[in-house]
C-alpha cells in the first residue's frame, strides 16, 4: 500500500522540523496513540489503540528516524504489533520545502500489514492508511501553526493535561489547536 | 421389492437428525478433564525463525504448557500420500513438514506454538504473551519467479522450489510437438484454474485423548477418511501402533476434499493428551480455516489444440504450473498429475496428448485435492480451448465436439493417456442437454434479452472424469503410498436385522440411506432394518474413505460382495432348515423358498437359526451371520455429462446473471434419484462458486487478502439458477457389481467452462472481440475485457 500526498503549513521548516521530532507533538497527531515515549535519535516507543473494520487492537510498536537533513528531509520507519490482531508496519519519507505559505510538506507513505489485519481488513485497508496519514498530517499542520502566538486562545482541560507533560510553554498553542 | 430399494428416490435418514440439532460433530464431544488448545500461526508469509520466548507467556493463568518445535523433535512430520516420479525419471522433491514450523515459517497460517490452556480463553490470551523473534524473508509467491535460477527457496534444504517436472506421455512428447507443428489449425488459451478454499459449513476439530489404564489413544476428527489418518499419523508421525490408535471421524459437516488429508492440529491433540495426561481439543476458527485448510485448484496454463482440415482433433499439448503451497498436503502431488493428464483426452479421439506440469512451491497455503481435484482443471482447459476452435474456425460448439467424440461403438476406448473408458455415450448426453434448453429455440431468445439490452449467452460443457479411486495395483505403480480399496463388514444379527460397517465415510452424501437401499434390495428386507456404521476405526475393519466418487463404486461394492457372503450362507442354512439342496434355494423379498416348491422360511428365522443353532448344519457350518469383504476395483470408473449454462450480461455493468443450468449426466445406474440429484446440485453450486464468484487472493507480501466471507465471496442462493438435471442417459460401469460410475464431483467438474463459455458466447454475439476471461467472471472482470475487446 502506498500514498503520497502534501500539504502547506504555514511556519517555517525549522518549526516543522522540530515538532516532527518532539514526541508529544507526534503523541497529539498520532491517531489513536496513547503512549509516546523516547527521543528522536533513539526512537520512540509508541503505543496506539485503533479499529480497523472489525479487528481493534493495541499495537505497541517502534518509530525510528533515520536519513535526517535537517530542515530538508527525513525517513520514518516503523513497526506495530497488535497481539492476535496482527501487525502494521510501515515508512514514510517526508520532504519539507519553502513555499509562500511557510513550508510544504510532502509525504511518501509506504506501509504493510499482515495477519488478522490483512485477513479481515484488506479490503478497507486502503481507505484506512489514508484517513489515518491525512489525519496525522492535518493535526500536525495545526499544531505546528498552533504555534503561532498570535492565535493563542484558552487552553481546554485536555489541552492542559496533555500539556503538562511536555514543555507547556512551547506547545501550548498547537495542544490547543489540536484539541479543539 | 422393498418399496426403498435401489431406484427409490427416499428420503435422507440422516437429515432427521442433522436439521433437528441432533447431529454430533466433534465439537459436539466434550471430555472429563478436557483442555484447549490455541495455536499460534504465523502472521508473515515467509521468516526466519530466531527465537521463541515462552516465558512470560507460561506465567499466565490457567495455561499447561506451552509446545514449540523443539517438543517434537523425537517426532515425525506430515507425511506426504503420494510420490511423484518426474519426467527425467527422479522422485519429486518432498520437504519436510513439521507439526510446528522448525527454523523457518512458510506461510501465513504456519503454526509456530501451541498453548494448551484450562480454557480457550486463556489459551489465546497467553499466546498473545508469547514473544516472537522472526526476521522476515522474501516471499515466493509467482510460481515462474520461483523455479528460476537464484530465486529465493521456500526450503533452504532443497535444491530449488520446484517439486517435479512431470511429463505425460513423455514417449509422446515429439509426436505431439510434430502433430502441432504440422496441424491445419491450432487454438492456443492462456488460462488460469482459480485457487479455492474449499470452506466446508463445519470448521476443523479434534480431540485428542490418551488412556493411561491401557496405553490406548483416541482421536476425534473432522475426517473424510478415519483409517488413513490412524495409518498416516499412527505409523509416520506419532509411532503409535494401529492397535493402540483409534480414530473417529463421526459427524462431519462437509469435506470437499479438504478434510481428507492429515494436518498437525490432529496429530498435536493426539500427543500431547498424553504429555499431559489430558484431553486436548482444538477447533478451528473460521479466519483459521482460511489460511490452515488446504486450498483447491491454483493452476497456469497454457493448452494448445491441434485440428485438421476436417476439424479432427490431432493433438493436445499443455504446459501447467501447479502450485503447492508451502508443504506437500497428503495427496498435493497426485491432483495435477495422476489425477488431471490422465484426463485431458477428455471425451474425444484426440491421438496425441503430451501434458506438462512443473509442481511448485511457494509460501502460500498448502494446496490439495477440491471437489474434483485435477479432473475439474482437465476439464476446465479442454472445454475452453475446443469451444475457442469453433468459434475461431466459425463451427458450432457443439458440432465440432459431436464430431471429435468417442462413439459408443468404440468402448472400451484405450486414450493415449494410459486409461481406458469402460462404457459412455457422449452423444446421447450432449443431445440429451440440448433438447433439455431447446438449442434451436437459442437465437430467438437472444434477440428477446437484446430488445431489454441485455447479451444472452449460450455455454456448453461436456465431461469426462475418473472416479472410483482406484486399482491398487495401478495407483502403486503411479507412486501412491496406500492401495485404494474399500472394505464392508456386514452383520445380521438375529432377529435379522442388520448393522453394515462401511470403509466410506459419509460427510453429506447421504450414505446412511443409499448404502441401506443397496442391501435392502439384494435381500428384500425393509431399509430400516439396516443400519450403515461408518466413521470409526474400531468398528469398521478397515477404510480408505470417500473421496474421488469413490463410495458407492468402490465402498458400495465391497458391501455388496460382503452380503453375497451373507446371502450364499444364509442359503446353506435355509437349505438345511427346508431340507433341500442349497442350489435350489431362492432368496425373494426376505423370503427363502425351495425352487418348484411352496416351502418358504423368512428371512428372520434363517437369521435366529445362526445364532440359535439348535437345529444347524454345525458340522459344515460355522454359527453366526456376519461377513467381511474388501473389494479393489479392476479400473476407474468414467462418469460423464453435458452441462448447459445460458446467461445474460448485462453490457452497462459487466454484470452475468445465470438464467439457467442444464445437466445430463450418465452416471451408470443409479441407487437414489434424489440424493444424486442433491449432489449435482451441490456440485453446480461449487462450480458455479469458482467461476462466477470465489478466488483466493495473496498481496504481493503474502498476506491473505480473501481471508473471510467479508472478502471470499461464496455462492449465495440468489447467485444460482433453478438447475434442471437429467441422468436418464444410463451405461452402467461393466466391472463393478451394481454398474454404478458416482456423481459426487461432476457438477464440480463441468459447470466452470459452461459458464465461462456461455459469458463469452454471450459478448461475442453483443460483438465484442473477447475469447477470454479468467475465473472469477466478475463485473470488473467482464466490464474490462468488454472495454479492450
Amino acid at each position: 500500500m502506498k500514498l503520497t500526498d502534501s500539504r502547506e503549513i504555514a511556519a517555517q521548516s525549522q518549526d516543522v522540523w522540530a515538532a516532527l521530532l518532539n514526541p508529544e507533538i507526534l503523541k497529539a497527531c498520532v491517531p489513536g496513540c496513547t503512549e509516546m515515549s523516547g527521543t528522536a535519535e533513539e526512537g520512540f516507543e509508541a503505543t496506539v489503540v485503533q479499529k480497523v473494520g472489525p479487528v481493534k487492537a493495541t499495537f505497541k510498536g517502534a518509530v525510528t528516524l533515520s536519513d535526517m537533513n535537517e530542515p530538508h528531509s527525513l525517513t520514518l520507519t516503523g513497526e506495530g504489533k497488535g497481539g492476535a490482531a496482527g501487525f502494521a508496519k510501515g515508512g514514510a519519507d517526508v520532504k519539507l520545502e519553502p513555499s509562500e505559505t511557510g513550508t510544504l510538506l510532502t509525504y511518501d507513505v509506504e506501509a504493510k500489514v499482515g495477519g488478522k489485519l490483512a485477513q479481515l481488513g484488506s479490503r478497507i485497508i486502503d481507505g484506512f492508511a489514508k484517513k489515518m496519514a491525512d489525519q496525522f498530517f492535518a493535526d500536525f499542520a495545526s499544531a505546528v501553526e498552533g504555534d503561532n502566538p498570535a492565535d493563542e486562545a484558552p487552553a481546554t482541560t485536555e489541552a492542559e493535561e496533555a500539556g503538562a507533560e511536555g514543555d507547556e510553554d512551547k506547545k501550548k498553542g498547537w495542544l490547543k489547536r489540536v484539541f479543539n | 421389492m422393498p418399496k426403498d430399494g435401489i431406484g427409490a428416490s427416499t428420503k435422507r435418514r440422516e437429515d432427521i437428525r442433522f436439521l433437528t440439532g441432533n447431529g454430533n460433530y466433534t465439537d459436539d464431544i466434550n471430555m472429563h478433564g478436557q483442555t484447549y488448545a490455541h495455536f499460534l500461526r504465523s502472521d508473515i508469509a515467509h521468516g526466519k525463525i530466531n527465537n521463541i520466548d515462552t516465558s512470560a507467556a507460561s506465567e499466565m493463568p490457567g495455561v499447561l504448557r506451552i509446545f514449540t518445535a523443539a517438543d517434537f523433535e523425537e517426532k515425525g512430520g506430515i507425511p506426504c500420500g503420494w510420490q511423484v516420479t518426474d519426467r527425467f525419471g527422479e522422485v519429486m522433491q518432498e520437504p519436510k513438514h513439521p507439526i510446528l514450523a522448525e527454523g523457518k515459517v512458510r506461510h501465513v497460517g504456519d503454526p509456530i506454538a501451541v498453548v494448551v490452556a484450562e480454557s480457550l480463553e486463556q489459551a489465546r490470551d497467553a499466546a498473545e504473551a508469547i514473544e516472537l523473534d522472526i526476521e522476515e524473508l522474501e516471499p515466493v509467491l509467482n510460481m515462474k519467479e520461483a523455479i528460476k535460477d537464484g530465486a529465493t527457496k521456500v526450503h533452504d534444504d532443497l535444491t530449488s522450489n520446484l517439486c517435479y517436472d512431470w511429463g505425460f506421455v513423455e514417449e509422446n512428447r515429439e509426436a505431439v510437438d510434430e502433430a502441432i507443428k504440422n496441424a491445419h489449425h491450432v487454438t492456443t488459451l492462456e488460462l488460469v484454474n482459480n485457487r479455492l478454499v474449499a470452506n466446508p459449513m463445519e470448521p476443523r476439530v479434534a480431540v485428542g485423548d490418551y488412556n493411561r489404564s491401557n496405553d490406548e489413544f483416541t482421536l476425534y476428527t473432522t475426517s473424510q477418511n478415519p483409517h488413513v489418518i490412524r495409518l498416516l499419523m499412527g505409523a509416520f508421525v506419532l509411532n503409535i501402533p494401529e492397535h493402540k490408535l483409534r480414530v473417529v471421524a463421526p459427524d462431519v459437516g462437509g469435506g470437499f476434499g479438504t478434510k481428507i488429508f492429515h494436518y498437525a492440529e490432529e496429530a498435536f491433540v493426539t500427543w500431547a493428551s498424553k504429555v499431559l495426561n489430558r484431553p486436548v481439543k482444538w477447533t478451528s476458527t473460521r479466519s483459521e480455516a482460511f489460511i490452515s485448510d488446504a486450498h483447491g485448484r491454483d493452476h497456469v496454463t497454457k493448452i494448445e489444440l491441434a485440428l485438421d482440415e476436417n476439424h479432427m482433433f490431432t493433438a493436445v499439448r499443455t504446459d501447467t504450473y501447479a502450485n503447492m503451497g508451502a508443504y506437500l498436503s497428503t495427496f498435493a502431488p497426485s491432483i495435477p498429475t495422476w489425477l488431471h493428464g490422465t484426463l485431458m483426452a477428455g471425451n474425444y479421439t484426440t491421438p496425441l496428448v503430451y501434458v506438462n506440469v512443473k509442481a511448485v512451491f511457494t509460501n502460500t497455503t498448502p494446496v490439495d485435492a477440491y471437489r474434483g481435484a485435477g479432473r475439474p482443471e482437465a476439464t476446465f482447459q479442454l472445454e475452453r480451448v475446443v469451444d475457442k476452435a469453433a468459434r475461431e474456425l466459425g463451427v458450432d460448439p457443439a458440432e465440432l465436439r459431436r464430431k471429435n467424440f468417442i462413439k459408443p461403438e468404440q468402448f472400451p476406448y484405450d486414450t493415449p493417456v494410459a486409461v481406458t473408458y469402460d462404457t459412455g455415450n457422449y452423444h446421447a448426453t450432449l443431445d440429451k442437454a440440448l433438447e433439455m434448453t431447446d438449442y434451436a429455440g437459442f437465437e430467438a431468445r437472444a434477440a428477446e434479452s437484446k430488445a431489454r439490452g441485455k447479451l444472452r449467452g449460450y455455454g456448453l460443457a461436456h465431461f469426462i472424469e475418473a472416479c472410483g479411486i482406484a486399482p491398487s495395483n495401478l495407483v502403486g505403480q503411479l507412486g501412491a503410498r496406500a492401495g485404494l480399496y474399500e472394505s464392508a463388514t456386514v452383520r445380521v444379527n438375529a432377529t435379522g436385522s442388520i448393522s453394515v460397517m462401511t470403509g466410506s465415510h459419509s460427510h453429506g452424501q447421504g450414505h446412511e440411506t443409499t448404502f441401506a437401499q443397496v442391501v435392502a434390495e439384494m435381500i428384500g428386507i425393509p431399509a430400516d432394518q439396516i443400519d450403515i456404521v461408518h466413521g470409526d476405526t474400531s468398528k469398521v475393519p478397515m477404510g480408505m474413505g470417500t473421496y474421488g466418487s469413490r463410495s458407492i463404486a468402490v465402498g458400495g461394492s465391497a458391501m455388496v460382495r460382503a452380503t453375497e457372503k451373507i446371502i450364499n450362507k444364509a442359503k446353506k442354512i435355509a437349505a438345511h432348515l427346508l431340507e433341500a439342496s442349497e442350489g435350489d434355494i431362492e432368496l425373494k423379498d426376505g423370503q427363502f423358498t425351495v425352487a418348484g416348491t411352496d416351502k418358504s422360511l423368512a428371512w428372520g428365522e434363517v437369521t435366529l437359526a445362526a445364532y440359535v443353532p439348535h437345529n444347524y448344519p454345525l458340522e459344515s457350518l460355522e454359527p453366526g451371520l456376519e461377513e467381511t469383504a474388501f473389494y479393489d476395483p479392476s479400473n476407474f470408473t468414467y462418469p460423464s455429462g453435458a452441462y448447459i449454462c445460458e446467461v445474460e450480461v448485462d453490457p452497462d455493468t459487466g454484470k452475468v446473471d445465470i438464467l439457467s443450468f442444464t445437466t445430463a449426466d450418465d452416471f451408470g445406474n443409479i441407487i437414489n434419484p434424489m440424493v444424486v440429484e442433491g449432489q449435482v446440485h451441490g456440485g453446480v453450486a461449487q462450480g458455479i462458486g469458482q467461476a462466477m464468484l470465489e478466488n483466493v487472493t495473496y498481496d504481493e507480501n503474502g498476506q491473505l487478502l480473501t481471508g473471510s466471507f467479508m472478502d471470499y465471496a461464496m455462492p449465495r442462493a440468489s447467485d444460482l439458477p433453478m438447475y434442471s438435471t437429467d441422468h436418464s442417459c444410463q451405461t452402467p460401469c461393466t466391472h463393478n457389481p451394481l454398474g454404478v460410475k458416482g456423481c459426487g464431483e461432476a457438477g464440480a467438474i463441468g459447470s466452470p467452462p459452461a459458464v465461462v463459455n456461455a459469458v463469452i458466447d454471450a459478448l461475442q454475439r453483443g460483438g465484442y472481440n473477447v475469447d477470454h476471461i479468467d475465473m472469477p467472471v466478475s463485473p470488473s472482470r467482464v466490464w474490462s475485457a468488454m472495454q479492450k475487446g
